[in-house]
C-alpha cells in the first residue's frame, strides 16, 4: 500500500487524525467543550462537526469529571471516546474519574476501557500558572493508565493512531507549543502508526544521552547540534511514551555513551525523570562514567511574565550547560 | 391499586428476602472472621435495589452502589458467585481484586461496578444512556446514589449532563438518613433532594423507600419516560440506614427512637402484609421460603469456602487490557 506524505503542523497532524480515525470506525466519536462549531480551544476539532455531526463531535457542558465518566460508560458500550481536555491543566478537575474508575476498572471487574484522554500540555506561550502546566508524572504514577508524548507531527499522529486503537485509557499529551510551530512530514494511512512504549533514538552519539520527550526534544536537538559544532557527539533519545517506559531503549543508550541528562518540562520532584534515573541507576550502574543528571523546571508554579517564565523553562540555553558540565565530567 | 401478577410478586418477595438473608449471613461471617475488609449491610433497602432492579430488560444496564445487593441479584449475580465475591476468592465476581459488593460488574448483565468515590457510578451510567440514545436503541441506564454524594460536585454535573443531553437516565437517590455520621440536616438545608431535578429541568419525585410497589410504579414509569425519549428522572426514595454505615460502626450517633420508628416500616413485613391480603402467603409458606433461601445461602457459603483464593502469582495480571 502507497502512502502520500505531506508537510503537516503538530496540530494539523492531530486534527488529520482525528478526522481519519472518525472515517475508519463508526465508533470513534470526540466529546469536549467548545469542540463542535467553534473546533476547540486550538483549532484541532476544527470542520469535524460539519463532517460528523453533533452525534460524533459532541460539545459537553463545562464538567470534566462527567465528561471522563461518560467516556467510560460509551466505552463500556462499545463506543471509542476521545476526550479534549481544553487544556492539560483542567485534567485536574477529572481526575477522580482517570485514576479511580476508568484507570482500575480492567483490573477490578474485566471490562476494558478504551478511552483517550487529549491533553495539551506545555509552557512557554504566556499562558500562565493554569494554561501551562505539564501534569504527566500524576498519570505515569497510576497503574491501568497508559501515557504519551509524542514530539513530532509524524508521532502525533502515529501515537494516536495507537491511543484510539488501543483497548486501555490512554493519556495524550500534546504539547501546545508545538502546535503551529512545528511542521514535519506526515504520512496517510497507517505508515505512521507508532505502537506505545517505543522510544526513538533521534539523534546518534557517542559522549552523551539526553533522554527527553515532547517539545524538549527539540530543544536537545538544538543543544546536540550546537555541542556537534564544538566536537562534541550527542544521541537524543526520544520516549514517546512514558507509561509505559521503553527501559531497554534508555537503558540500551547509557550503556552506548556513559554519561546521561535527562530532561522535561514539567516540575523537577516527583518528575518522571526521577522514575528513569532509578531505572538506569539499577540496570546500566557499570556503564555510567558521570552522575545521572536531571534537567527539569523548578519546582515552581508555572509563572506568567516572560523573564520569569524563560527561566521557568529548560530550554536549548540550559541544557548546553548542563550537557557540558556532563560532558567535561 | 394496580393488579400484578402472582409470578412477579413471588419474584419481587424472594429476591428481597434473598437479599436481606444474604447480607444478614455475610454480617455473621465477618463476625466470625471468614470475611475480610469492609463489609456493608443493605438491611432496609430491599424495596429499593429490588423494585428498582425489576423494572429493567434485557439490554438495560444498571449501576449499583454498597446497599444494592438486591439489585445484583436481580440482575443475575447468583448466590454463590457473590459469595465468592465476599470470601475474596478467584470465582468471585472480581477475582478477588474488589471486595464485598465493590467492583461487582458484569457487562453481560448489563452491571457496572462501583467505586467507593461515590457518585463515581453516575457518570458512567449517563455516558451508556448517552450512547443509547446516539444509536436509536430503546435501552435505559439505572443508576443509584445515596445523600451523602447528592453533596458531591459530581452529583450536579451529572444530572446536568443527563438533562442537557436529554439521555434515558434514572437516577435513584436512597435518602437513608445518614452519610456515615453525618445526617441529612448536616448535608443540605432542604427536606427532598427531589426538588433539586427541577433545577435540571427533569421530573424529580419523592417516594417512599419501604413502600416495594411505590418504588417500583415511580421507577418503571420513569424507565418508560425514558424509553420513550423524553429523558431522564429523579426519584427519591426516603429510607433508613437500619445499620452502621459499615460493620465497625455501631451507629450510636443515631437516636434509638428513629432505628425503633423505621423498624415498624420495614419494607419486607409491609410487602408481605400486602402478600397475606391477597391471600397469596400464610406462615407455612414464608418458613417455607426463608427455608429454601437458608439453603441456597449454605450451598452459597459451601462453594465460597470451597473455591481457591487467587494465586498470588496473578497479582500484576489483568492491570491493561491486550490489543
Amino acid at each position: 500500500m502507497t502512502h502520500e506524505q505531506r508537510e503537516l503542523t503538530y496540530l494539523e497532524a492531530i486534527r488529520e487524525t482525528l478526522r481519519d480515525e472518525l472515517r475508519r470506525d463508526p465508533n470513534v466519536l470526540l466529546i469536549g467543550q467548545d469542540i463542535g462549531v467553534y473546533g476547540g480551544a486550538f483549532k484541532a476539532t476544527q470542520g469535524l462537526i460539519e463532517e460528523f455531526g453533533e452525534g460524533r463531535v459532541i460539545d459537553t457542558p463545562m464538567a470534566e469529571l462527567c465528561m471522563v465518566g461518560a467516556a467510560v460508560g460509551m466505552a463500556f458500550m462499545g463506543l471509542r471516546p476521545v476526550v479534549e481536555m481544553q487544556f492539560a491543566d483542567f485534567i485536574s478537575t477529572g481526575f477522580d474519574s482517570i485514576v479511580n474508575y476508568a484507570a482500575t476498572n480492567y483490573y477490578r471487574w474485566g471490562a476494558a476501557v478504551p478511552i483517550v484522554i487529549r491533553a495539551p500540555n506545555g509552557c512557554g506561550l504566556r499562558g500562565g500558572p493554569f494554561h501551562s502546566q505539564s501534569p504527566e508524572a500524576w498519570f505515569v504514577h497510576t497503574p491501568g493508565l497508559k501515557v504519551v508524548a509524542p514530539a513530532t507531527p509524524a508521532d502525533a499522529r502515529g501515537l494516536l493512531l495507537s491511543a484510539i486503537r488501543d483497548p486501555n485509557p490512554v493519556i495524550f499529551f500534546e504539547n501546545k507549543y508545538l502546535y503551529r510551530s512545528l511542521r514535519g512530514p506526515v504520512c496517510t494511512g497507517d505508515a505512521d502508526l507508532v505502537p506505545i512504549g517505543q522510544a526513538a533514538v533521534v539523534r546518534a552519539g557517542e559522549e552523551l544521552s539526553i533522554v527527553t520527550y515532547s517539545a524538549m526534544v527539540h530543544e536537545a536537538l538544538a543543544a546536540a547540534e550546537q555541542l556537534a559544532e564544538e566536537g562534541h557527539s550527542v544521541e537524543v533519545l526520544d520516549l514517546r511514551s512514558l507509561k509505559p517506559l521503553d527501559t531497554a531503549a534508555i537503558v540500551a543508550t547509557v550503556q552506548k555513551t556513559g554519561k546521561v541528562l535527562i530532561v522535561h518540562e514539567a516540575q523537577i520532584t516527583g518528575g518522571v525523570g526521577g522514575e528513569i534515573a532509578a531505572l538506569i541507576g539499577q540496570h546500566a550502574f557499570e556503564y555510567l562514567d558521570g552522575p545521572i543528571t536531571r534537567l527539569a523546571a523548578p519546582d515552581t508554579p508555572v509563572p506568567y511574565s516572560p523573564p520569569l517564565e524563560d527561566a521557568y523553562r529548560p530550554d536549548t540555553s540550559k541544557i548546553l550547560v548542563a550537557a557540558r558540565t556532563l560532558l567535561a565530567y | 391499586m394496580e393488579e400484578f401478577s402472582a409470578e412477579f410478586l413471588a419474584r419481587a418477595h424472594y429476591w428481597m428476602r434473598m437479599a436481606r438473608a444474604l447480607d444478614d449471613r455475610v454480617q455473621l461471617l465477618h463476625k466470625q472472621s471468614k470475611i475480610a475488609g469492609g463489609c456493608f449491610s443493605q438491611l432496609g433497602h430491599e424495596a429499593i435495589s429490588v423494585g428498582a432492579a425489576l423494572t429493567l430488560t434485557a439490554g438495560d444496564v444498571a449501576a449499583p452502589m454498597h446497599r444494592d445487593l438486591g439489585a445484583y441479584l436481580v440482575r443475575g449475580i447468583t448466590p454463590k458467585r457473590m459469595m465468592a465475591q465476599y470470601f475474596g476468592r478467584a470465582a468471585g465476581v472480581t477475582g478477588g481484586r474488589d471486595g464485598n459488593t465493590h467492583g461487582c460488574g458484569d457487562l453481560s448483565l448489563g452491571l457496572f461496578g462501583f467505586v467507593s468515590m461515590l457518585p463515581a457510578s453516575l457518570p458512567v451510567t449517563v455516558g451508556a444512556a448517552h450512547a443509547f440514545k446516539l444509536r436509536g436503541e430503546p435501552h435505559v441506564a439505572l443508576t443509584f446514589f445515596g445523600d451523602g454524594s447528592s453533596s458531591e460536585g459530581l452529583t450536579h454535573e451529572t444530572l446536568n449532563w443527563a438533562a442537557v443531553f436529554q439521555v434515558p437516565a434514572i437516577f435513584i437517590c436512597e435518602n437513608n438518613q445518614y452519610a456515615y455520621s453525618t445526617p441529612t440536616a448536616h448535608q443540605m438545608r432542604i427536606t427532598d433532594i427531589a426538588d433539586r431535578a427541577a433545577g435540571y429541568g427533569m421530573p424529580g419525585v419523592v417516594v417512599d423507600g419501604n413502600d416495594f410497589f411505590a418504588v417500583y410504579t415511580t421507577v418503571r414509569a420513569a424507565v418508560e419516560r425514558a424509553r420513550q425519549g423524553k429523558g431522564p428522572s429523579l426519584i427519591e426514595c426516603k429510607t433508613m440506614r437500619m445499620r452502621g454505615h459499615a460493620i465497625h460502626d455501631n451507629m450510636a450517633y443515631v437516636p434509638k427512637e428513629l432505628i425503633t420508628k423505621w423498624q415498624q416500616k420495614d419494607p419486607i413485613i409491609r410487602f408481605e402484609a400486602r402478600l397475606r391480603e391477597y391471600q397469596m402467603l400464610d406462615d407455612q409458606r414464608l418458613s417455607d421460603l426463608l427455608a429454601q433461601i437458608e439453603h441456597e445461602i449454605d450451598e452459597a457459603v459451601a462453594y465460597a469456602e470451597s473455591c481457591p483464593y487467587p494465586d498470588p502469582a496473578t497479582l500484576t495480571d489483568r492491570v491493561y487490557a491486550e490489543l
